[in-house]
């Protein structure tokens, strides 16, 4: 049998490392966020492409899920319809707290080149947003920076659910 | 009671003897596999499909009325939106509709850009078909592979007009610009790695793959009549054994002056329509390699010479007090083409794409219809998916390579 002495007051001190639980609960949430695929529109190839070989979106710990009940951060990805806007908010609604939002692109931010009578004007008039990402379309690189925005922000956020529960937000 | 051992399911309070057995689905519109805002109500009886409803307009943003209140140059960008994966084939539909209309010349190095861009942005849009239908069956590294190599293909869009999805690269009269230094090198080299791809990684995957042939084989089985009365167009078409091709009926461009060929696949099913894409890709390669002779020997006028609906060169507007007034209405009031109406098919990469435009003389359209493939596809779904079992449901959505920007508008 091999045994094993170490000796921790010369080596490299106390196998103990002092964090705060905000700090450790944060580091988890921010490195694995787990975006529902929200495609609507041309928004969607960038972020499909994001996800890609080369833009390599796992690297964040990001993960596509298809099911808003696996989903940490909502992308949504192109032009929001009218008809469509209900099942945005439904589907936000099923999201797990903590959730987090990315507005993507000029459609999604304020309804962009597409000022009609059949698209919504901002997604933030469904779902309260974390994340405006503006281009059209964004290219990668953009929604990747989006992303460690948010990591950002997640990890400056208190690990206290009450808190920042967004149930309580009052929408316009 | 329940037998623990068994994997058979026990239900303790649940009747399921009902007569009427059929299970009402909803398929989307956020599904990851619906390719787009795609809403089917499904009415399955057991796992088969019985009807099927194709819901759509969740993505309309109302393109064609926005064309009714933008000159025609002001509604060029917007063409992108419509079929995102291949925009330049979008921008040249328009643009050669309103060219059309116009009875202008465009100049041959124009011409040859324009071609080589849209067989560029052919292979794109096939990778990307490669790539999504791939996924939606459930082979992820194909995924990976082909976007590899369409990512490529986005370097050279993006070397020449600077945008990687959204290209307006094509312009009323022309192309605004020429093509950079040694992006012809970076094109040919693009076009055998492609090949090399195409034969080593991407058919040798796929081919002869036993899940993949299961999955694709006899599965979305169309028929040449049901093709041509669903008004189905490009591989749809061909896949049912129609050689239908626009660039060969009704060529444009440099297409009559190319030497290709129309593969057809009377297989009428995925497998055949995969197998489609694959040799129009190789087509469209063939088709690259031609272009580059053709663009060196090409004189280097880019617009074309009509001053009354396009601005003159620069030289001229800067020397010429005629050509910076008309240049000076046309930039503040947009060009007036001649009354009349017009509608010019082209060969998009998913099928005819044609714009029909009804002009009064006016710098606005009176009325612009965009006819896209991918809608008669999408109508196509309620007779395809009767009979088949849910689990091909999104393996003949993917065969049908539908878009939803160019469905809903």
């Amino acid at each position: 049998m091999a045994q094993h002495q170490v000796n921790y007051a010369s080596s490299a001190g106390l196998p103990i490392a002092l964090t705060t639980v905000d700090k450790l609960v944060n580091w988890g949430r921010s490195n694995s966020l787990w975006p529902l695929t929200y495609g609507l529109a041309c928004c969607a190839i960038e972020m499909m492409a994001s996800g890609a070989s080369r833009f390599d979106f796992d690297r964040f710990g990001t993960i596509f899920r298809a099911s808003p009940r696996q989903a940490d951060v909502m992308i949504l990805a192109g032009t929001l319809s009218k008809k469509h806007a209900e099942f945005t908010r439904r589907l936000y609604d099923q999201m797990a707290e903590p959730k987090w939002v990315i507005s993507m692109g000029s459609c999604a931010n304020t309804g962009g080149m597409f000022n009609t009578y059949a698209t919504v004007q901002g997604v933030d008039r469904i779902v309260p947003v974390d994340i405006y990402l503006p281009g059209c379309a964004p290219r990668p690189e953009t929604l990747q920076y989006a992303l460690m925005m948010l990591q950002k922000k997640i990890r400056r956020e208190s690990a206290n659910m009450k808190k920042n529960t967004k149930q309580n937000l009052r929408l316009i | 009671m329940q037998q623990t051992n068994k994997l058979t399911p026990f239900f303790e309070n649940l009747n399921f003897e009902r007569s009427d057995n059929m299970m009402i689905i909803n398929f989307g519109p956020q599904h990851p596999s619906a390719h787009g805002q795609l809403r089917l109500v499904l009415e399955l009886d057991g796992e088969k499909v019985t009807k099927a409803y194709p819901d759509i307009g969740y993505l309309h943003r109302g393109i064609e009325k926005m064309a009714e209140n933008m000159t025609y140059n002001e509604f060029l960008p917007t063409t992108d939106r419509l079929d995102y994966i291949a925009s330049t084939a979008n921008n040249y539909a328009y643009a050669h509709s309103v060219e059309t209309l116009l009875g202008v010349d465009i100049p041959e190095r124009a011409q040859v850009i324009r071609t080589m861009l849209l067989e560029v942005n052919r292979i794109i849009s096939h990778l990307f078909f490669l790539a999504t239908h791939a996924l939606d069956v459930g082979a992820m590294s194909v995924f990976l592979y082909a976007f590899r190599e369409r990512e490529f293909g986005m370097d050279l869009m993006e070397d020449y007009c600077g945008a990687r999805l959204t290209h307006s690269a094509v312009r009323i009269g022309g192309v605004p610009l020429d093509l950079p230094a040694n992006w012809t090198n970076d094109l040919m080299k693009w076009c055998d790695t492609v090949e090399h791809e195409l034969a080593n990684t991407y058919e040798k995957l796929l081919n002869e793959n036993r899940i993949w042939k299961m999955r694709l084989e006899d599965v979305g089985v169309i028929s040449a009549e049901d093709a041509q009365s669903w008004g189905c167009s490009g591989v749809m078409l061909r896949g049912s054994g129609i050689k239908y091709d626009i660039r060969k009926e009704e060529p444009y461009e440099l297409y009559s002056d190319l030497e290709f060929d129309i593969p057809i696949s009377d297989r009428c099913d995925s497998y055949g329509r995969y197998r489609l894409y694959m040799q129009e890709i190789r087509e469209s390669i063939k088709i690259l390699r031609q272009l580059v002779p053709m663009y060196e020997k090409s004189t280097p006028q880019l617009m074309a010479h009509a001053p009354q609906y396009i601005s003159a060169p620069k030289e001229e507007i800067m020397t010429q007090n005629y050509a910076l007034m008309q240049h000076f209405v046309l930039v503040t009031q947009g060009m007036r083409p001649p009354v009349g109406e017009v509608y010019a098919p082209t060969e998009s990469p998913k099928g005819e794409l044609g714009f029909y435009i009804k002009s009064e003389g006016e710098p606005y359209a009176y009325r612009l219809k965009c006819r896209a493939p991918s809608f008669f596809h999408t109508g196509l779904l309620q007779e395809m998916l009767v009979g088949t079992y849910i689990a091909d449901v999104v393996t003949i959505i993917g065969s049908t390579n539908i878009v939803f920007g160019e469905v809903d508008r």
